[in-house]
């Protein structure tokens, strides 16, 4: 897994690419969120490769880690498969997900 | 799609790394039989989370402990089974990752996939120890998601 952050606005925009597999990124994620100077963070997944059941939770444990702490975290441009699983996990109904970067930095 | 008597055997060491190469074996087998990308995809998903699981949670990441992976092919119908050296554990209590009480859990899904991708999954415990999974599914249905279990 590789990440870039950039800042735009107070938001942190994480560009994920690879995968976020058990052993291969699921860590990483975790410590990209945790490490990013800003509250609000807008998560770009449209590199992510593959992603398995455990950097599904992840995700879901970043967004409490951030939520928890008054912040906000965002998805934005999901690969098919992984829109197909978060609506399979009904983890769907949890994330803000957007297709349009400026619609998602509006939103927050 | 018919390809009778297909037998593919693996046996890897408890790494992580070594995962791909089991769901790799899984995804071409399912594309060589006729299985769109999708849902090969799908079924080397289920493969993957089987083989995370025996090696985490079976084999405790001991990478002296061995993980078997056996794919038999017959017409339409594939038989994956997934042996570890493990203790073994109750399927019965693992939680429902769709439960809300359970949604924002870090963990949990991986049966959960396997289920969704495969038509049945059935575990298995050696008395002296040792733990198999078998997961079959007619490649003629399509993927797990596409045949309405989501």
């Amino acid at each position: 897994m590789k990440a870039t952050t950039r800042d735009v606005n107070g938001t942190a925009i994480i560009k994920v690419d690879g995968k976020i597999t058990i052993g291969a990124g699921d860590q990483q994620l975790r410590d990209v969120i945790a490490n990013a100077n800003s509250n609000k963070i807008l998560l770009d997944l449209s590199g992510v490769t593959t992603i398995d059941s455990s950097g599904i939770g992840e995700l879901v444990g970043s967004y409490t880690t951030v939520t928890n702490k008054g912040g906000k975290l965002k998805l934005l441009h999901l690969p098919a498969k992984l829109n197909e699983l978060l609506h399979v996990t009904q983890l769907i109904t949890v994330f803000e997900v957007y297709e349009n970067e400026q619609e998602a930095l509006a939103s927050f | 799609m018919e390809r009778d008597g297909e037998r593919i055997e693996i046996t890897i060491s408890s790494r992580f790394e070594n995962i791909e190469l089991v769901q790799v074996i899984a995804e071409h087998l399912c594309e060589n039989a006729g299985m769109d990308e999708d849902g090969s995809h799908w079924i080397g998903m289920a493969v993957r989370e089987a083989v995370a699981n025996a090696i985490k949670h079976g084999n405790k990441l001991d990478v002296k402990k061995k993980v078997n992976a056996t794919f038999e092919l017959n017409g339409d119908d594939l038989a994956i089974t997934i042996s570890d050296e493990g203790t073994g554990f109750d399927p019965e209590t693992v939680s429902d990752p769709l439960n809300p009480q359970n949604l924002m859990k870090t963990s949990g899904r991986g049966i959960f996939y396997m289920r969704t991708f495969m038509d049945h999954i059935r575990y298995s415990f050696e008395a002296g120890g040792g733990t198999s999974l078998v997961m079959t599914k007619n490649l003629a249905k399509g993927t797990g998601i596409a045949s309405g279990k989501a």
